[in-house]
């Protein structure tokens, strides 16, 4: 069954708490994850490489450019998972 | 129809010895600070690298690999009249032909041994390995040098702040011969093509030649691309090694990736669920990426610091331009 928003947004704030040592409550849409949640590129990967897992979906390297923002990713994420 | 003879070869290969040189130039991250806008915490923190080497003009490809050679030759324990064949793997060395590996043979006292170069970037170790213990097993050579050795500060654009402090340069060799016993496991390799992109030389040196770009040719990479790669694809392909070779992580004593960045070394650690008591290799820190010499470099520092030792069961996974990769597990020397 397709994840929901907030399904999703917990789920990522549970990733980067696990990858970066950032905290759930800090995870929120309008976050950049470079910018505001200290996520560098090459953990940025490693995020993308477990939301993929975790919500069935695919994130090509190509588009993982575009995701700026918590927001950005749940959009892709719920407009792609299978 | 004549009968042929089959040929007859040792039961099973082993590493014999092992070796490395790194140029006596030590350059510090400051160095690398003089050409791009960053910081030494920024570079330590995307890469782990503190130092890397960098060769003079006299500390030349075929210089460095017999001071390795050398000291692989010892301590193996053989001559070097015994050594049958010398495979070289390389990808900085600017003379196409003829092939290194013939100089490096002569100069370094051996007979008339099979003697050639191959091209597997960072996995180059690996495939040097698999080629030496097929010759071993097969019965072409009893005793067979293997040389990774770079100049990859030949090929760094220091300008590109991506790229600049990654690269140094190194000579690793080790004597594969023959065993009673598989010291050698099977080897998983392959090569993924439609990724030749992802890591690369920026220009050919025809293009080069003919005047455009004006800028001399540098190795490249995508680095998003290029650690989920060497992550999560080459960790799969570790675990394969593992299973080949009919023996889990909790079998291993020692770990020792292509030193490539220390992020792709801890996240690939971490997905292979590495036990704790693995000794994982991180020469990274102060011989950068050295390519094809890494594995054996890094082999050679673990053995020497006693941090690893003789008879250590370890996996070794090289990966890198092609994209080419190749794991297998040994029985270190």
């Amino acid at each position: 069954m397709a994840a929901t928003e907030k399904e999703i947004v917990d789920g990522l704030a549970e990733i980067v708490n696990e990858i970066a040592g950032i905290p759930v409550e800090d995870v929120q849409l309008d976050k950049s994850f470079t910018d505001d949640l200290d996520v560098d590129s090459l953990s940025m990967v490693e995020v993308v490489v477990a939301a993929e897992e975790r919500f069935d979906v695919k994130i090509p390297d190509d588009d993982v450019k575009n995701l700026k923002t918590v927001g950005d990713a749940t959009k892709y994420i719920l407009e792609h998972q299978g | 129809m004549s009968k042929i003879k089959p040929s007859q070869g040792a039961p099973y290969a082993r590493i014999m010895g092992v070796g490395g040189y790194r140029p006596t130039r030590v350059v510090p991250n400051e160095v690398i600070l003089e050409t791009i806008d960053s910081s030494d915490e920024w570079i330590r923190s995307r890469s782990g690298i503190q130092t890397r080497h960098w060769a003079s003009d006299e500390e030349t490809v075929a210089a460095m690999s017999i001071e390795a050679s050398g000291k692989a030759i010892a301590d193996a324990g053989i001559t070097p009249e015994q050594i049958g064949a010398v495979i070289v793997s390389t990808v900085s060395h600017f003379k196409q032909t003829p092939a290194i590996a013939t100089e490096i043979a002569d100069r370094l006292g051996t007979g008339k041994p099979a003697a050639f170069d191959i091209s597997a970037g960072c996995a180059g170790f690996g495939y040097g390995l698999t080629l030496a213990k097929g010759l071993v097993v097969e019965g072409s050579a009893e005793y067979v040098l293997v040389i990774g050795v770079e100049r990859l500060s030949d090929l760094t654009d220091l300008h590109d702040r991506a790229t600049a402090f990654l690269f140094g340069d190194g000579a690793g060799a080790v004597i594969v011969g023959p065993s009673k016993e598989p010291k050698i496991g099977p080897t998983v390799w392959g090569s993924e093509g439609d990724k030749s992109d992802t890591i690369k030389q920026t220009e050919s040196w025809e293009a080069y030649r003919n005047g455009a770009p004006d800028k001399f040719p540098a190795i490249t990479q995508e680095g998003q691309a290029v650690f989920r790669w060497a992550v999560f694809e080459m960790a799969k392909v570790a675990q394969q090694a593992l299973d080949a070779a009919g023996i889990t992580a909790d079998d291993l004593d020692v770990f020792i990736p292509h030193q490539a960045n220390e992020r792709i070394i801890d996240s690939m650690v971490k997905t292979l669920k590495l036990p704790e008591h693995v000794m994982v290799a991180r020469d990274v820190r102060t011989t950068g990426n050295t390519s094809a010499a890494s594995i054996p470099l890094a082999m050679e520092r673990l053995l020497a610091t006693g941090e690893a030792k003789s008879g250590d069961t370890a996996l070794v996974i090289g990966f890198g331009a092609g994209l080419v990769y190749a794991a297998t597990v040994v029985t270190l020397p």
